[in-house]
């Protein structure tokens, strides 16, 4: 049955809680527009949350959703698909709980491969609690905890994704959102480990620390420094680097886990007819 | 059908227990001394078409639990002090999503890495308060391989029966000891209620009477929201303060309401003991050979064994302690569960008798501290 | 009168100390009816180190699980031998590795058998446990040196037989037999 958007975000919740010039909203209308544009049915999609801004994404899905502790999304995600292979489980996370106090998830749920997609909302800095650095904040940056600029090297996280072997990696931003529309839908699709690092907006702690006061100004900021050169790209210096960086086909944990099954079956009747000395 | 007895270590008869309370996922990080849970676990879940998953650490296997026990399968993880440190982030998580699940904690030296192979007996207090917020958590003690098996059945009985994380507080003693035990089939396997309502009449947190409220699971006709955050009945923010004040008491009453149907504990000789111990896993058995000798010496012991030790006995110690001269309780840490003892001892002398060497406490070191309080009694 | 039999089997960890005492207890606990408890101690090393597996074998309940007077003790090092030769009752006997045991003076009934040598003329020194479990087995079948509650003979070579994975099977086996003609 062909789908929209109101078939996943409850329109009675609305409007959102994020700030205004927040590119949360772009991304969520953007993951309901790849669930519509694939048919899924809401009681298969499993949305799993954790702390920080995007981490109250799902107080406006109807699909099911798991809101979690800071930066464990992916490690509750990996429960959920393990025992149910079927559901469709999408981590939603920001940079904080991502990558910088979930990085450990981040990078074992990437080299497990486990078919979860994850969206990664990348503003550089902790919205929720005031805008302190992150783990993927650009350096010399401003934020709350860096008043005299930021010098640690931040993150890449689609090389980051890619090292730890996740066979779909992709980059957009809240700029270019046909780009960000045809990622998110290429992710969810992907059997495997998916990542789409999107680069977000945050006009009230990030942008004003830096010079960056308006969404507008962001924007402009994300249109203008954005290649899809990908030779040209380099996230330590605010130049972004988008497009898809890795897309290959490779086994994933749950295919693997169900040979293993097998095979332990087998294994386990053989093992005791030796002990029993058959 | 005739009930299998084996000869079998306590970390390995609470994976048999655990296998026949219906258990189907487990998460987990390595750690001595309750490694044996986790490689048994790797081999028997797949073969009956369970999962088994090592993951990254102990933050992770936690949260990984309850992702599986909202996808429906009874979940569980065994772990040792600092592996039970870290999971504590996420028993909350469970406590406040009402997850059932259990996590088993054989008990080693502390604090911090301490003594990696030595036993203790010194986070009970970690198990009852653990945890940051008010909560209520069940937790149990096994003293002997049979009751690894048979309260590791009720551990996830209560965890479904309550949608609540149960601790299973073991310790290196009892979870490395071989006993014979009976893989018996006579204790009954519960189910979490599943809801009874039509889909989208479905509230996760709406409770009835007994204040549980029945759960679906992921990929079910329910769809449902599940929150660490302060939620109403629907599972979504509700940040008011008659909401946060209904919620975090009903998560309280939840337990406590039923602590007749969760307590266990065994008496040995009480009636009549002027000397009554009370204590629980393996220094438990120690105090049940002290009341032996001192009865073989004519002094009338007795012990109140605590297999329940969270909610605490407290109704049982108070008719117990009335009746005795002393009470002692012999722990191996420098005195946790005894102050829950004084609390309810109505006025009888309470002593400790408290062993940090990481050996057990032996029976003689209790008959002597039982003869030398006596004489001053 | 005491109703409990006491046995230490003490050693180097990696010497498969706590496999026999898995065996002997199992014997009593599912071949004789009797009740038996088999604890441990180790380090953190899997190979080396102090090692020692204890058993309590009763027909009552076992309430302590630990031994407190043994009745029976295995040495395999030196380590352990010094640490039991003189804190052991009278009647106590102490078995030990000739081979690599100094015996000194002992307060109990002291015999050494060359374990080693035995078990590498057998096939290695990976069999010293099986020919040591055969000596305990040899020794407490004769009747003069009789403890109440070891297993019988029949009874540990079945739980032997049920331990021992097909492929070393016969070759514990044989080493058992080995050991147990020793004494």
């Amino acid at each position: 049955m062909p789908k929209n958007i109101f078939d996943y975000i409850i329109e009675d919740r609305l409007p959102f809680f994020w700030c205004e010039g927040c590119g949360n909203g772009i991304i969520l209308k953007s993951i309901a527009q790849a669930f519509a544009d694939l048919e899924l049915e809401p009681k298969n999609i499993v949305v799993v949350t954790g702390i920080g801004c995007w981490g109250k994404a799902d107080d406006y899905l109807s699909t099911n959703s798991l809101h979690v502790t800071h930066g464990r999304a992916l490690a509750a995600a990996t429960g959920v698909k393990a025992v149910n292979p079927n559901l469709k489980v999408v981590a939603l996370m920001g940079d904080g709980d991502g990558v910088t106090i979930g990085g450990n998830h981040f990078i074992h749920a990437a080299r497990r491969n486990m078919d979860i997609t994850a969206i990664i909302s990348n503003n550089f800095n902790y919205g929720m609690t005031g805008g302190q650095y992150s783990g993927t904040t650009p350096e010399p940056s401003f934020t709350a905890t860096s008043r005299y600029g930021s010098v640690e090297p931040p993150f890449d996280i689609c090389a980051l994704a890619k090292a730890a072997g996740a066979p779909y990696v992709a980059r957009a931003t809240v700029y270019h959102v046909n780009l960000l529309e045809r990622y998110i839908k290429n992710a969810i699709q992907k059997k495997g480990f998916s990542v789409v690092d999107v680069i977000n907006i945050c006009p009230t702690y990030y942008g004003r620390f830096n010079k960056l006061k308006s969404p507008v100004e962001m924007m402009s900021w994300l249109r203008d420094n954005s290649t899809m050169k990908l030779e040209d790209g380099n996230i330590y210096n605010n130049r972004f680097a988008i497009g898809e960086f890795v897309n290959e086909d490779k086994l994933d944990f749950s295919t693997k886990y169900a040979q293993l099954q097998n095979n332990a079956r087998k294994l386990s009747v053989q093992l005791e007819q030796d002990l029993s000395g058959k | 059908m005739t009930q299998e007895i084996k000869f079998l270590q306590g970390n390995e008869a609470c994976l048999e227990g655990a296998l026949k309370a219906g258990a189907r996922f487990y998460a987990g990080y390595p750690i001595t001394p309750s490694s044996e849970i986790a490689e048994m676990a790797s081999q028997r879940l797949p073969a009956i078409g369970g999962v088994f998953i090592q993951m990254e650490d102990e933050l992770g296997s936690m949260a990984a639990l309850v992702g599986a026990s909202m996808a429906g399968a009874k979940a569980f993880t065994a772990t040792s002090g600092p592996g039970f440190s870290l999971m504590q982030e996420n028993l909350g998580l469970a406590i406040m999503t009402e997850a059932p699940c259990v996590v088993i904690n054989v008990q080693r030296s502390g604090p911090s890495t301490g003594l990696a192979t030595k036993p203790a007996q010194a986070d009970v207090m970690q198990a009852r308060w653990g945890t940051h917020g008010d909560h209520a958590i069940i937790t149990l003690c096994p003293t002997s391989v049979q009751e690894c098996y048979d309260l590791m059945i009720y551990a996830f009985n209560f965890s479904e029966r309550f949608r609540t994380p149960v601790i299973f507080l073991s310790d290196e003693i009892v979870g490395h000891m071989r006993e014979k035990v009976v893989l018996r089939d006579d204790i009954p396997v519960v189910d979490r209620a599943f809801p009874q309502c039509e889909p989208n009449q479905y509230k996760p947190y709406k409770a009835g009477d007994d204040k549980v409220p029945p759960m679906a699971y992921f990929g079910s006709e329910f769809i449902f929201h599940a929150s660490s955050s302060m939620h109403d009945e629907t599972g979504y923010p509700n940040n008011t303060s008659q909401n946060a004040d209904k919620v975090i008491r009903r998560l309280y009453e939840k337990i406590y309401d039923h602590r007749d149907e969760i307590s266990i504990t065994k008496e040995f000789e009480t009636e009549d003991a002027d000397v009554l111990f009370i204590s629980f896993g393996a220094a438990a058995r120690s105090a049940r050979e002290a009341v032996k000798m001192l009865r073989s010496g004519s002094i009338k012991a007795g012990l109140l064994q605590i297999n329940t030790i969270w909610p605490f006995p407290d109704e049982k110690v108070k008719r117990l302690a009335l009746r005795a001269k002393v009470v002692l309780v012999p722990e191996m840490n420098l005195g946790q569960i005894i102050n829950e003892v004084i609390k309810f001892s109505c006025g009888t002398p309470v002593f400790g008798i408290n062993k940090v060497d990481s050996t057990i406490i032996t029976p003689l070191e209790i008959v002597n501290k039982a003869k030398e309080v006596l004489q001053n009694a | 009168m005491k109703t409990r039999t006491e046995i230490v089997l003490a050693g180097v960890g990696g010497q498969g100390l706590i496999l026999i005492g898995k065996i002997i207890g199992e014997a009593a606990a599912l071949y004789e009816g009797k009740n038996a408890v088999q604890t441990q101690s180790y380090g953190v090393a899997s190979r080396g180190g102090f090692s020692k597996s204890e058993l309590v074998i009763s027909d009552e309940e076992i309430a302590y699980p630990e031994v407190m007077e043994p009745d029976l003790v295995l040495a395999l090092s030196q380590q352990s031998y010094d640490m039991y030769r003189n804190k052991i009752g009278k009647n106590c006997l102490l078995i030990f590795d000739s081979d690599t045991v100094d015996s000194g003076e002992c307060s109990g009934k002291a015999m050494g058998y060359p374990m080693t040598s035995a078990a590498v003329e057998l096939h290695s020194l990976k069999n010293l446990n099986m020919i040591a479990l055969g000596i305990l087995s040899g020794l407490t079948t004769s009747r003069d040196i009789f403890i109440t509650g070891f297993p019988s003979y029949d009874s540990i070579r079945k739980s032997l037989e049920q331990n021992s994975p097909s492929q070393y099977r016969h070759q514990n086996l044989e080493a058992f037999e080995h050991g147990f003609k020793l004494p």
